[in-house]
């Protein structure tokens, strides 16, 4: 692995009221990697992401992060966009906070939406967009700072299954154009084995690793990558590894 | 077919009532100082027009200056109080208290601090406490309001204390303001209304003077007469509003 741009060293983190939530936990994250974080709900994955995000700090031990403006960026469950912005505005939102003269924000808003494929929808606000769009749109307020590492909080929970797959090829192909490490948290086997490079399964109460299995495959995946027994092997691995888990954890 | 039955219903409705009214009056020989027929409201209003209008105007003028000082304050304090949780925790009680003492209890002490020449002004007064609840606990809820996640992206981000106001606690309170001021209009008008019953003593010549001084001259056609004119204002101010809302709503949301 090429030196980390973020890790988790010996984290724990106490919820007051909930006791442990997560840890002791130790991952990094080398650049331009693309990680899944697998686990039963209540295992503290958000948590880890949230903790790589910066939006809240560990009990102990230390979190190293891409921490310069705009070097990290999160989408959540749902679009989470500003429903009186056009798509445009929302997604150059990170830059017009940064003080980027609008103009140049706009410009490279528009390029981050051509990016995602949705140049056509600029001027519609998130109540006219479908939920893929709106999700799009997300992912492009994600990338206009050109982060060094982009977190995806269950981005595909609330797609249907012919939206999520093709999203998960375009979150490939815009991460082969710049490369940016990814971490995103999912409870579906398949889709982080077809995503990831490094697919790691995390056991509940508290969060910990509980396995990790390398995915040696090209990103972006070739054509029929899900039928190959490459495909089939891995996710095999992180099955079993998962209801390792969820047993220990009952 | 339904659908038309459907808007005619209510228009049969009142003419079926108006008539029933009209013929009662007739066969019964209610004297008119007790129920006027219909058609001696309409000629009430016929001939009292002029006045009848411009006291409508008084009245209007009244809701209106008290609804834009009510929001002007409710606003003010909403947006401290929404910056300042303990601010917030101080004013709360009052704002209750204000809200659920009935207005027409207050019209006496008000009318001693406006003076007796000044009633327009205590009328003024009364409204803005009666407008001012439904603004200032919508401003409230609705600086509360935004999405938690896009908080978490505008700390992301670095957003200062200003950015976070002005881009994102008051434009996710937008909806919250509007519904908050179309329910403060039917109430500046009740307020305006009452106020002036109230404090009324000829020196704010308002719909509400009307009714009152027509009722002490057993004037009933000319006091239903008002009370019509009364009833048109509020709805048509009501349907205003509520168009208003909702063009400002598809403008916030796009749809």
């Amino acid at each position: 692995m090429t030196s980390p741009i973020a890790s988790l060293e010996a984290v724990e983190v106490d919820y007051p009221g909930r006791g442990r939530a997560l840890g002791p936990i130790s991952f990094a994250v080398g650049a331009g990697e693309i990680i899944a974080l697998v686990g039963p709900s209540g295992c503290g994955k958000s948590t880890a992401l949230r903790l790589l995000a910066g939006l809240e700090g560990p009990t102990r031990g230390t979190v190293r992060r891409a921490a310069g403006r705009g070097e990290t960026s999160v989408v959540f469950q749902s679009p989470t966009l500003a429903p009186w912005l056009t798509a445009a505005a929302n997604v150059a939102l990170p830059l017009d906070l940064s003080g980027t003269p609008k103009g140049e924000g706009r410009a490279l808003a528009r390029e981050a939406l051509a990016a995602v494929g949705l140049a056509a929808a600029a001027q519609a606000k998130p109540a006219q967009l479908s939920g893929g769009m709106a999700m799009r749109v997300s992912l492009a307020r994600a990338l206009v700072t050109q982060p060094k590492v982009l977190l995806l909080d269950e981005p595909f929970a609330a797609l249907d299954e012919i939206t999520r797959r093709a999203l998960a090829d375009d979150i490939l192909e815009l991460w082969r154009q710049r490369r940016p490490a990814i971490v995103f948290v999912t409870h579906n086997v398949e889709e982080a084995v077809y995503m990831a490079s490094r697919v790691l399964v995390m056991s509940s109460g508290p969060g910990r690793l509980a396995g990790e299995t390398a995915v040696d495959a090209p990103s972006p995946r070739p054509e029929g990558f899900r039928t190959t027994p490459l495909f089939r092997a891995a996710a095999e691995a992180v099955s079993n590894q998962l209801s390792v888990a969820m047993r220990g954890a009952a | 077919m339904k659908r038309a039955l459907l808007t005619v219903a209510p228009l049969l409705l009142i003419a079926g009532l108006l008539i029933g009214w009209e013929l009662a009056c007739r066969w019964l020989q209610v004297p008119v100082y007790r129920l006027p027929p219909p058609s001696g409201v309409v000629l009430a209003l016929a001939k009292n027009t002029p006045l009848l209008l411009a006291s409508a105007w008084n009245t209007f003028a009244m809701a209106l200056i008290s609804l834009v000082v009510a929001s002007l304050i409710a606003c003010t304090i909403a947006l401290a109080a929404a910056l300042n949780g303990v601010f917030e925790r101080a004013v709360r009680p009052l704002a209750v208290a204000l809200q659920v003492t009935p207005v027409i209890a207050l019209a006496p002490l008000f009318q001693i601090w406006a003076g007796i020449d000044h009633p327009k002004t205590a009328v003024v007064a009364l409204t803005v406490v009666v407008a001012f609840f439904p603004i200032y606990s919508g401003a409230v809820s609705g600086l509360r309001s935004a999405d938690p996640d896009l908080q978490r992206l505008f700390d992301l981000y670095g957003a200062t204390r200003w950015q976070r106001l002005t881009r994102l606690l008051i434009p996710s309170a937008v909806p919250f303001l509007l519904e908050g001021h179309k329910v403060a209009v039917g109430l500046s008008l009740v307020g305006a209304v009452v106020a002036e019953f109230a404090a009324g003593s000829g020196g704010s010549q308002g719909l509400a003077w009307r009714i009152l001084e027509a009722g002490n001259h057993l004037q009933t056609d000319k006091m239903m007469a008002a009370l019509l004119v009364l009833a048109v204002m509020g709805g048509v101010l009501h349907t205003i509003f509520q168009l208003l809302e909702r063009r400002a709503l598809l403008w916030w949301r796009g749809r």
